[in-house]
């Protein structure tokens, strides 16, 4: 459906001779499902859209949320020790911001904060009240630059390409360990510092074939599963044995 | 070529795998040693969370334990008798073991415990081989008498316990107690740490327990089966740490691998290769240390999040 939309807006700006729609804004994705097979090593999905004008575009990723617990190494004696913890609840497990130019130009930080676009405007909350503010905030920027490290986190400034003013495209990338889950996708259009209109579109990253098989069994028969891989290496045992003994 | 680890939930070079699995398997039938206590510290230096290669490593040693303790059957030396005893006090340290695993893994100290396990005892048998290997062939002789003249007799306190058992083809009548709490203390090892605990086990039968040295081997393998085969069970139900796919790949060419060791042993001099071993283990002893001791490239770290 939206995508035959998208056509129709591509269609319609080609030719020109139709005035801007009542829809300002569309986008959509060249992949739905992200299906997470045996030999998946990241992937790319292409962003897409169109505008009815000038304007600026902004888009967030975000994959299901996750409580986050954070935890800091203190010296013990010789070694490290994971130390004092910080549990963040509900934080984004995968997020992605890409824009055409840097989000300050664009929109006023209060709208940012609000709409949560930009790594420091991720919303996370610890369980417990009553923490120092300093730690909290130290702790909260040690989650943004490990996910970072780990590319689950990513901000693209620049990264999102218009054409004429109308048509933009961006690259969003979804590395090997991607978690898996319902991601939505925000599409913001900014003018004059105000979100003059937005969309959303889900995607689905999950994982197919015989590692979900596994990974679904292991996790609701995970008794029997166990059983299973335990008689499979006496199997294996016993048949190499059984293989050696003649040669 | 990668391959996606379902549980593991991370894609690997599948000949990394398969190059690892043989190359410990080799070792393992040429030294005798089960490979536990190399293969799970390589597998986390590869990028598999300890968690997983503790689980995981568990299920590997049944295969190769099966296939060892049915040549000693063939053969008779498996005291059953004993070998029950063992096992019962084996599963339950494993028990125990699952369960203290599961509650440090949520308080985030799982890591920290493995890998401090993992410098002490590598460190310990490393350090020994070592120490018997370096001064040849002259020194050795004595230090192995020292030892194996420190008898049974000499262990007065052990003979005091209750619950006295006859073992008759070990030709003991010792007390369940000690055997059991062998057993329990290696089931603990195989839960913590994915190793067989054979190199612990084996000692504490001929130098504590007394027990003939032709029924040691093949009564402790019969331990390990089933307390391995258990403790599997019991990492698959509890943590879900064991991954099926990464246990077969290793196990496809693990197999292969310890039965040419096995026929290369006898034609290598051991001499040297047990000084080979000694300085591998006591690398990845060092290795782990290492990582313990630097300060870390970031001091902070993000658990195992619970998905609300």
């Amino acid at each position: 459906m939206k995508r035959r939309f998208f056509l129709a807006a591509l269609v319609i700006m080609a030719s020109s001779t139709v005035k801007a729609q009542d829809v300002p804004l569309v986008a959509d994705l060249s992949n739905h499902l992200v299906a997470i097979t045996t030999g998946f090593t990241g992937t790319d999905v292409l962003l897409f859209g169109a505008t009815d004008g000038p304007g600026d575009i902004a888009v967030v990723v975000r994959g299901p949320a996750t409580d986050v617990p954070v935890r800091r190494k203190e010296r013990f004696g010789p070694i490290w020790v994971n130390g004092s913890s910080v549990d963040f609840v509900e934080v984004p497990s995968y997020y992605r911001v890409a824009s055409n130019k840097p989000l300050e130009d664009i929109a006023p930080q209060l709208l940012l904060s609000r709409f949560q676009i930009g790594l420091e405007n991720i919303r996370m909350t610890p369980d417990q009240e009553e923490l120092d503010a300093e730690l909290v905030q130290e702790f909260r920027e040690a989650v943004v630059r490990l996910k970072l490290n780990e590319d689950l986190y990513d901000e693209g400034l620049g990264a999102v390409n218009l054409m004429s003013n109308r048509l933009f495209r961006t690259e969003l990338h979804f590395p090997a360990h991607v978690p898996t889950g319902t991601y939505l996708v925000e599409v913001y259009l900014f003018r004059n510092g105000q979100i003059t209109s937005a969309e959303i579109v889900p995607l689905t990253i999950s994982k197919i074939g015989v590692g979900a098989e596994i990974y679904d069994f292991a996790y609701n028969w995970a008794p029997f599963y166990g059983l299973i891989s335990v008689l499979l290496a006496a199997a294996a045992g016993w048949a190499a044995s059984a293989a050696f003994r003649r040669i | 070529m990668q391959i996606y680890l379902p549980i593991a939930e991370m894609s690997v070079n599948i000949f990394l795998v398969l190059g690892l699995g043989g190359v410990v398997g080799l070792l393992s039938g040429l030294f005798g040693v089960g490979g536990g206590f190399l293969m799970t510290p390589l597998l986390i230096f590869v990028g598999i969370p300890p968690g997983v290669a503790v689980g995981t490593q568990s299920v590997q040693i049944v295969a190769s334990s099966v296939s060892g303790v049915l040549a000693h059957m063939r053969r008779g030396n498996v005291d059953f008798h004993m070998g029950a005893v063992l096992t019962g006090g084996g599963v339950l340290g494993s028990l125990l073991g699952v369960l203290l695993f599961n509650l440090l893994k949520q308080t985030g100290h799982i890591d920290l415990t493995i890998s401090l396990g993992y410098v002490i005892f590598l460190g310990a048998v490393g350090g020994f081989m070592m120490m018997e290997s370096l001064p040849g062939a002259m020194k050795r002789k004595p230090v192995n008498l020292a030892l194996a003249s420190r008898g049974p007799g000499q262990h007065m306190w052990m003979h005091g316990l209750p619950f006295k058992m006859r073992f008759r083809r070990s030709k003991l009548y010792v007390s369940a107690i000690v055997p059991a709490a062998i057993g329990m203390l290696v089931g603990l090892l195989v839960a913590l740490m994915g190793v067989g605990g054979g190199f612990l086990m084996v000692p504490a039968m001929i130098y504590l327990l007394g027990m003939p040295t032709q029924v040691v081997i093949g009564t402790s393998l019969l331990q390990i089966t089933f307390v391995t085969a258990v403790t599997g069970l019991l990492q698959a139900s509890i943590n879900h740490s064991v991954d099926v796919v990464l246990a077969v790949l290793l196990l496809l060419v693990a197999v292969f691998g310890a039965q040419i060791g096995a026929r290369l042993a006898g034609k290598i001099k051991g001499e040297h290769l047990r000084i080979m071993l000694a300085a591998l283990v006591l690398l990845v002893a060092f290795r782990l240390a290492l990582e313990l001791v630097l300060t870390p490239a970031d001091v902070f770290s993000i658990g195992d999040g619970e998905t609300p």
